[in-house]
């Protein structure tokens, strides 16, 4: 039995088995803490145990003396280097090691290399460092009051007080017509507002974020390998900060253990193995663990919004308006396009069609973890669809009308696509009525709505203490950055490269910028070229994770890969394909125009077997064949993909969940998901990236808790505290397809690695609470653990990111 | 520092460790088995799992000199003379994985379950794998992975010197 024989592969769409398991299930895959060089040395890092303290002194010297150790780093060190501070993926700055202050508990404040990752760990216990403790900053609520005290006394514009910025404001930023929106609140018939957090969860990818650099003094090159999702954007932003030549830098971004938005950023601990490398002489591996992960690393979310709704009394919502405290941590850090700081957090209008819409997003410090923009976001389109399907349920409940009922009369519908929002999008397609009642035939709606009617008789009644809650959620996705006009991140613009070229023999090699984390590149795109050019799949080699090999592009997140890397695959592979027709036509002596294209061939029109297949056709275009003026031998091509718009992918989500008010536990029962990411190149990687959405989805709305206490310590820094959903906690996901192709991508598809994570969380929370109506509950905040079920049913709902007081 | 034996897959490794260090370390730093990941240290993932004496640890909790005089099995002993162990093959049959890190901690464990309980049934396969975290693939392909490997030779005990006895694995 082995891995490739069984299945057959398709020439292109359709389900086949993924090219890269081969390795995994042999433990074979080689991650960044799998590779080993000689000479070898391992860093770790210090970090503070304070949220805010003034660092008085550092001593080294016990450390340094310490028999196999060979060198320690502190932020003097790097101050020397001119590398103490980076700048961030929001042109913000970001203390490398600490020199003034440390600004969260878990701030990297001294990093040590010794002989192995032991004696480095060892060595940290021996710095001894002074620190002046200073309130903290816990409460994004309160950054901005009057007697906060100052994060980021390192800024400027701070110091000279005269900006008219509050110390810990970082920005304010708006979407929409506030003065047409605050019209239709005023005349309409309700309105219903709600405080809505959208908690800090983190991503907590299975692999921790790690490094190995390798500075050759010699050559002058630094290869690191490193858990980078974006690494050709890590390359440039290495050769700015550090002024190393960018040609002298090769980013390998191995097999990487998920990544989830986790490991786009830069971190401290990368940039030191990279200093310890030239400073050593040697390679340095630096690998987190997983305290350093939660601690330090991109959080997500942390969104602390109020939420208006606007309505007719029958049902047909008129608009929404929204205000939102966006903690940042104490460096901005966010990773997205420029010009929207706030991520596509204005796509928060949803599925529906409003007369207006508008939202003030204010950005604050606090003396947290940087970070915001991760964990399947899609640049906070997660914070839009919670808002929204949150408070449409509230609506619903004011109106006392069924949830499905409000949004089926709400939805776009199919006729009005292109769709031109209030904030500014335009969503490209859709059919969502089909998906919701896909979804709710799926569920079974009727019947569960007659089965929670009778349980809430028999609770009312004291017959039984349990309570059936049944949620929805509607969602409309962005994704697919960008359009290089409007979308860069660091002023690099969101276009994506491919090259392939096609050996003599009819094998092709595709070199593409994107990086998997699991979501199986090498076989779907491999599965376009196949499609395009009808190359078997399993000939066709998929080049990735190193920047020495592979086109300039923005790297895997917000769902980007398949809109725009698989349209650029399709592109170039077209472009070989047309290669391919000159070739042919001198091949077969007839003119290219009387050439027509069936997969894997071109034949003369009118003769099918007057042919030439593609593998005959690469042989004669790097033979001896005369080509035509202007043709250029063998069979490759390159090209950069610049997406016209972004893709909408959307879904219809239902959750039924049984919750005992008397404990606060809830048991997710049943979890139906109707997705519509446009056209499926592998049905079956699509369906495991839904899936594991989904359980993000429990985990969020359910268990992770993410809270700080009063001094800023962090309460979820170990996976002993931060819940992650297991197997039991997942229930069998019961899914369904529309498919609706994207009219400007290439191939129709739409992206769908973060739609699960998007729309399943307000489906959870919809569920539990429209299980406790019965005790009048209307809102609670994630996580819905015991503790906050239990509250929320006492009618004193807790403030999930803080400590329980 | 001590002197430790270890049979690994069958293989017979001995050389001097810290007495602190972990089997995991041991295994990905000492032997260069990197099959067998690290993930938390706190004993939730599980992505560290692999057999003492035939039954599954989690590698992150165990000290190598523990491991002294007996047995560990990886996920890098199931493929046996170019065969796959029955539970690789699911793996890939039912796209059971997708970044890979947990699966080897995965199949360890599935391994283990269908040697006991060569029919498990759905919930049964949820509770083996409860104390394993998998972020990408929320349960559901792992499930049906072990259920193809049950229903495709997965009763016969393949796989590493499965599910023995301490004292009945073969010197």
């Amino acid at each position: 039995m082995t891995a490739t024989d069984a299945g057959a592969a398709p020439v292109g769409f359709g389900r086949m088995h993924r090219k890269e398991d081969a390795r995994f299930i042999r433990g074979h895959g080689n991650y960044v803490d799998d590779v080993n060089l000689p000479g070898m040395l391992h860093g770790a890092v210090l970090r503070s145990p304070y949220a805010h303290a003034r660092v008085v002194s550092i001593d080294t010297s016990a450390a340094e003396a310490h028999p196999k150790v060979k060198a320690v780093i502190t932020g003097e060190t790097l101050a020397g280097l001119n590398l103490a501070w980076m700048p961030t993926l929001s042109y913000d700055t970001q203390a490398v090691l600490a020199t003034d202050k440390v600004r969260f508990q878990g701030q990297e404040v001294a990093f040590v290399v010794a002989e192995d990752r032991y004696a480095a760990r060892d060595a940290l216990e021996l710095i001894d460092v002074e620190y002046e403790p200073l309130p903290a900053v816990v409460d994004a609520r309160r950054a901005l009051d009057q007697d906060a005290p100052v994060i980021r006394d390192d800024k400027e514009d701070v110091a000279s007080g005269t900006s008219g910025k509050h110390h810990n404001h970082i920005f304010d930023w708006e979407a929409g017509d506030k003065e047409r929106t605050d019209e239709v609140f005023a005349s309409a018939e309700v309105v219903v507002g709600q405080d809505i957090l959208y908690p800090r969860v983190h991503p907590a990818p299975l692999e921790t974020c790690g490094a190995v650099a390798d500075f050759d003094k010699v050559t002058g090159k630094l290869t690191l390998w490193c858990t980078s999702q974006a690494p050709h954007a890590h390359r440039t932003v290495y050769a700015l900060v550090a002024g190393l030549p960018e040609h002298k830098i090769r980013v390998i971004s191995p097999d990487i253990g998920g990544g989830f938005g986790n490991k786009v950023g830069i971190y401290p601990g990368y940039v030191c193995a990279i200093v310890g490398s030239i400073v050593t002489g040697h390679p340095v591996k630096w690998v987190e663990d997983r305290s350093e992960n939660l601690m330090s690393t991109s959080f997500a979310r942390d969104y602390h919004m109020r939420g208006e709704i606007a309505a007719t009394r029958d049902g047909k919502i008129l608009g929404v308006r929204v205000d939102v405290i966006a903690d940042h941590g104490a460096f901005n850090g966010t990773a997205q396009p420029t010009k929207f700081p706030a991520g596509f957090f204005h796509v928060f209008t949803g599925s529906y069609d409003l007369a207006a819409a508008h939202c003030k997003v204010t950005g604050v410090y606090t003396n947290k973890a940087p970070g915001g923009v991760a964990y399947a976001c899609s640049f906070r389109v997660t914070e839009a669809a919670y808002l929204v399907e949150r408070i449409v349920d509230i609506l619903a409940y004011k109106l006392e009308m069924d949830p499905a009922e409000l949004r089926m009369r709400n939805l776009l519908r199919p006729e009005q696509f292109p769709y031109a929002t209030p904030t500014g999008w335009e969503y490209d397609s859709g059919d969502y009525p089909n998906a919701l009642q896909l979804a709710m035939d799926i569920a079974g709606y009727e019947d569960l709505r007659r089965e929670q009617a009778e349980q809430r008789g028999r609770f009312e009644r004291g017959e039984d203490g349990h309570l059936v809650g049944i949620g929805l959620s509607f969602f409309t996705e962005a994704v697919g950055a960008g359009p290089r006009k409007h979308m860069d991140i660091l002023g690099l613009g969101m276009a994506d490269g491919a090259e392939l070229g096609v050996h003599p023999t009819g094998k092709a090699v595709l070199r593409i910028s994107v990086q998997t984390q699991g979501q199986g590149h090498e076989t779907t795109y491999a599965q376009i070229v196949a499609e395009e050019l009808g190359i078997p799949p399993d000939d066709i080699e998929v080049v990735h994770g190193d920047t020495d090999q592979t086109p300039f592009g923005l790297g895997t997140y917000g769902s980007r890969s398949t809109p725009v890397s698989g349209a650029a695959t399709a592109v170039v592979a077209r472009k070989v394909r047309e290669r391919a027709r000159l070739v042919a036509s001198a091949m077969l002596e007839v003119d290219p125009a009387d050439l027509e294209w069936e997969k894997g061939r071109w034949y003369v029109k009118g003769n099918p077997s007057e042919a030439k297949t593609i593998q005959e056709i690469a042989l004669a275009a790097h033979g001896t064949l005369e080509l035509p003026e202007g043709v250029e031998g063998h069979l490759d091509a390159t090209t950069v993909y610049n997406p016209p718009n972004l893709t909408f992918p959307f879904g219809a989500y239902i959750c039924v969940v049984d919750v005992d008010p008397g404990t606060g536990a809830v048991k997710v029962r049943r979890f139906i998901a109707v997705d519509d990411c446009g056209v499926r190149i592998n049905p079956t990687i699509v369906e495991g990236q839904v899936h594991g959405g989904l359980a993000d989805g429990i985990g969020m709305a359910l268990m992770q808790v993410m809270a700080f206490d009063p001094e800023g310590n962090h309460l979820g820094a170990s996976f002993m505290d931060y819940l992650l959903p297991t197997s039991m906690e997942c229930p069998h996901w019961e899914l369904g397809e529309t498919v609706t192709p994207s009219p400007h991508h290439p191939i129709g598809a739409k992206g769908v690695g973060e739609s699960a994570t998007v729309g399943s969380p307000a489906a959870v929370v919809n569920a539990v609470i429209d299980a406790l109506r019965p005790l009048g509950v209307v809102h609670a905040d994630m996580p819905l653990t015991p503790a906050a079920v239990w509250r929320a049913a006492q009618g004193s709902p807790l403030r999930t990111d803080l400590a329980i007081a | 520092m001590p002197s430790i034996t270890v049979s690994v897959n069958g293989q017979e490794y001995a050389g001097e460790v810290e007495a602190r260090l972990l089997l995991v370390h041991y295994l990905r730093d000492h032997l260069g088995l990197t099959g067998t990941h690290w993930g938390c240290d706190t004993s939730n993932c599980g992505t560290c799992v692999v057999w003492l004496d035939g039954v599954p640890v989690k590698s992150c909790t165990v000290l190598a000199v523990m491991a002294d005089g007996h047995t560990v099995d990886t996920v890098e002993g199931l493929e046996r003379n170019g065969e796959l162990d029955p539970v690789q093959q699911g793996f890939v049959e039912c796209h059971g994985l997708q970044c890979g890190f947990c699966t080897p901690g995965m199949l360890m464990t599935a391994r283990w379950l269908l040697n006991h309980n060569p029919d498990p049934s759905e919930h049964e396969i949820r509770e083996a794998i409860s104390g394993q975290s998998c972020r990408c693939t929320g349960y559901e392909n792992i499930v049906r992975s072990v259920r193809w490997a049950a229903e495709h030779g997965g009763k016969e005990a393949a796989g590493p010197e499965s599910g023995l006895e301490a004292e009945e694995v073969p010197a």
